[in-house]
């Protein structure tokens, strides 16, 4: 090929993809606009909010925006189907995480499984060295270690490192982050400067799959669409000592730290303390109950940092809007457990969110709590 | 760009879009008027009709113009069911039909219509056996494609239309439909021969431009308009006649030769030999009995989008299943029917060969093939080897 390689733009129709296409344009690269088709809305229709749906990947009105507005920018433009791929990867772990007592985090599985790994695939194939995503992360690559790194935007509200904790030196090495250093006013002014007409779109907002945010009603319908009956996961509640207290309707309505939904009359605030998937048990408490000095994470990933052998001093997220917390990383004899002790106690460790260990604005690596 | 994707549409001939040029400027009176503007339009619009109906070996007043083959499909369908209302409650089709068809009986199945749809054998042949043991006392319509779009098996519809006419004989009040869209002008056509009552066929198949089709509809077949309004086509079809359009279509029904569908099939073998030669590719659909300028293959391992993909950016359009109302791309249904599994219809890509493309053109395709899904197969490996 006489011309550049082209660069595969992962366009979802929303305000930053598109910014992510129309400035690589302007600087002259050649851009491919792909979208990922990952899930059929008209699944689950029991789902869909009568007034319609809206604001959700995969909406049909995504992909005529992400259309439209590769079209206005004078790009090559393709939807890609991973939907089969999508739900072995992403969906059904998101439903056995839940049934399993972990609150899982599907963005993260998305990430690492569908959009930089078959996404990258589908890029290799039509020729393209680099995809370029809408991502709130900044990269970059240290002489010194020989490794490519990965830090938080600089718009600190709308950083995504804590979802691309997963992604290996392969994968950084081929992906572009145009918006890491910006902050969202300026690519919206950037979308209105480029003329994009998803200039004024609102942001998505929670899990793409799931309507409204309603996970637990998504699971019930997931169930019921696979011929599994949603009351069987229903359980006791019972408090530390085993005390009964009185029923759920399953586990996955519940998660650490919850307190709403439990309808417990009881003298004192209670809380989710943990969900117990054998006996299908959720256990209540009191709020200090749900402290904890340290955690266990698993299947750990170094991002930018090779593997510390050696005990070292991290700031911890335990959840995306978590304020991260000082602790000690202390390796384990496994090489990819890492055990993290917090200086102060943390409230509602999570199993099956993910513990991403900072360094300042470097994202050293992170794994999955158990 | 290179044009491999003829099944889909056809670029308009010169000579068509000449004599539709000067159809625009000079014929602009409603055939329907009475003032001799309209007459020479009516004259311009019978005598389209008789040339085409004329090449299909059927008389003018059996030929009905349409919008085009979703319609005449539509037409074919619900108005000779509606024309038989109160009647026979079960039609006969196979799994394999395009969408404009399908709809149609499941439209009617909402309708308490029974419908047996017939499912192809894995070259996509339906065997008129299957006909036969479908047929029922109450069966009304059977309706067969005479070429499927996909991968171009040319169906026995002679061998069906013996079944219907024998049932006929015996007094049963049955028709037989074939969506001969694909057929026209790459198949040698005489629809008396064939033995259909209703014949459905599009001009953008064949050089002509969108917008413009027709339904054969054999003398004595009764037939309801499905679209209120005036008493056009002899009532089979109500809206001003789309003149211009029909003067295009009959002109590309004169410009199609029997030479064709032979130079068509020459440079398709030419490319499948080439293809075929390399490691994992395989052919859907027979390798006789199928339309000469189409060729599906199944490339194992390799995302079928993917190489649509990387062949449209190197200036080649060829094409894969049909797409969904997303634009992407949903496995064939007609692949599924001959047996492939989900990951084999998603690795099978339609090309499909015209009488503009030429031997060097064919080489070039073959060439960039090869090289694409090369690359597909090594960026497969190499992520696999990354997880």
């Amino acid at each position: 090929m006489s011309e550049a390689a082209p660069i595969a733009v992962a366009m979802s129709g929303g305000v930053d993809s598109s910014v992510v296409a129309g400035l690589l344009h302007r600087q002259g690269n050649r851009v491919v606009g792909l979208t990922m088709q990952l899930w059929n809305q008209r699944r689950l229709p029991e789902l869909a909010p009568e007034e319609g749906v809206t604001g959700r990947c995969c909406s049909l009105d995504d992909v005529y925006d992400a259309r439209f507005v590769a079209s206005v920018i004078g790009i090559p433009y393709y939807v890609v189907n991973f939907e089969e791929r999508f739900e072995q990867q992403v969906v059904k772990p998101f439903v056995e995480d839940y049934l399993a007592g972990r609150t899982p985090i599907p963005c993260t599985l998305c990430n690492n499984f569908i959009k930089f790994d078959q996404f990258l695939e589908m890029a290799d194939g039509v020729g393209a060295d680099k995809i370029a995503t809408g991502h709130y992360a900044r990269l970059g690559f240290d002489d010194k270690t020989g490794r490519y790194q990965m830090r938080t935007s600089v718009d600190a509200g709308k950083d995504q490192t804590y979802f691309l904790f997963g992604l290996t030196q392969e994968q950084l090495a081929r992906t572009l982050f145009p918006l890491g250093g910006m902050v969202k006013t300026q690519v919206r002014d950037l979308a209105k400067e480029l003329r994009l007409p998803v200039a004024e779109k609102h942001d998505s907002q929670e899990i793409c799959f799931v309507p409204n945010g309603d996970y637990a009603a998504f699971i019930d319908a997931y169930f019921k669409e696979q011929g599994l009956d949603p009351a069987a996961t229903q359980g006791e509640i019972v408090d530390s000592e085993g005390k009964h207290l009185g029923r759920h309707s399953g586990a996955h309505h519940f998660t650490v730290g919850q307190r709403r939904g439990l309808r417990i009359a009881a003298g004192e605030p209670l809380y989710v303390i943990a969900t117990e998937p054998s006996s299908q048990r959720v256990i209540v408490g009191r709020n200090e109950q749900l402290m904890r000095s340290s955690l266990f994470a698993r299947e750990v990933n170094w991002l930018s940092i090779a593997p510390p052998a050696e005990p070292r001093r991290a700031r911890v997220k335990i959840r995306n809007k978590h304020v991260a917390a000082e602790a000690t990383l202390q390796p384990t004899s496994n090489p990819i457990r890492v055990e993290v002790r917090f200086d102060q106690p943390q409230r509602a460790v999570t199993p099956g969110q993910a513990a991403v260990f900072y360094d300042g604005d470097l994202v050293l690596g992170g794994g999955w709590i158990e | 760009m290179l044009y491999f994707d003829h099944n889909a549409t056809t670029p308009v001939a010169p000579e068509v879009a000449d004599a539709m040029i000067a159809a625009l400027r000079e014929v602009y009176g409603n055939p329907s008027s009475t003032h001799s503007q309209g007459q020479a339009a009516r004259q311009r619009l019978e005598a389209a009709r008789r040339t085409i109906a004329e090449a299909l070996g059927a008389s003018s007043a059996e030929f009905v113009f349409t919008s085009g083959g979703t319609e005449s499909n539509n037409l074919a369908i619900l108005g000779i069911l509606r024309a038989l209302a109160g009647k026979p409650r079960h039609a006969i089709t196979t799994a394999i039909e395009h969408p404009s068809v399908l709809e149609c009986f499941r439209q009617l199945e909402r309708e308490a219509f029974e419908v047996s749809y017939l499912p192809p054998d894995r070259h996509g042949m339906i065997d008129p056996g299957a006909v036969a043991n479908a047929l029922q006392p109450q069966t009304a319509l059977v309706s067969v494609m005479h070429a499927n779009n996909e991968v171009g098996t040319v169906q026995r519809v002679a061998a069906i239309a013996a079944l219907v006419r024998e049932c006929r004989a015996a007094g049963q009040e049955i028709y037989l439909h074939s969506d001969g869209v694909q057929a026209l002008g790459k198949v040698g056509l005489d629809l008396d021969v064939l033995g259909v009552d209703l014949y459905s066929v599009s001009a953008h198949k064949i050089y002509a431009p969108k917008g413009v089709g027709g339904l054969y509809v054999r003398k004595g077949t009764p037939l309801h308009g499905i679209q209120l309004g005036g008493r056009h086509e002899r009532e089979r079809r109500a809206g001003t006649e789309n003149v211009p359009g029909a003067i295009a279509f009959a002109r590309a029904v004169e410009l199609c030769s029997a030479d064709e569908p032979i130079r068509c099939s020459t440079l398709r073998d030419r490319f499948e030999e080439r293809i075929l030669a390399i490691e994992g590719v395989e052919r859907n659909g027979p390798l006789a009995g199928r339309l000469p300028n189409t060729s599906n293959l199944l490339f194992h391992g390799i995302s079928g989008e993917a190489l649509l993909i990387a062949l449209d950016m190197q200036g080649m359009a060829v094409s894969t299943g049909s797409a969904c109302s997303s634009g992407s791309i949903e496995p064939s249904h007609v692949l599924l029917a001959m047996g492939r599994t989900v990951d084999e219809a998603r690795s099978s890509i339609r090309f499909s060969f015209g009488r503009y493309n030429s031997a060097e053109e064919i080489d070039r395709l073959a060439e960039v093939v090869i090289a694409c899904a090369g690359r597909l197969r090594k960026a497969k490996a190499r992520e696999v080897q990354l997880v």
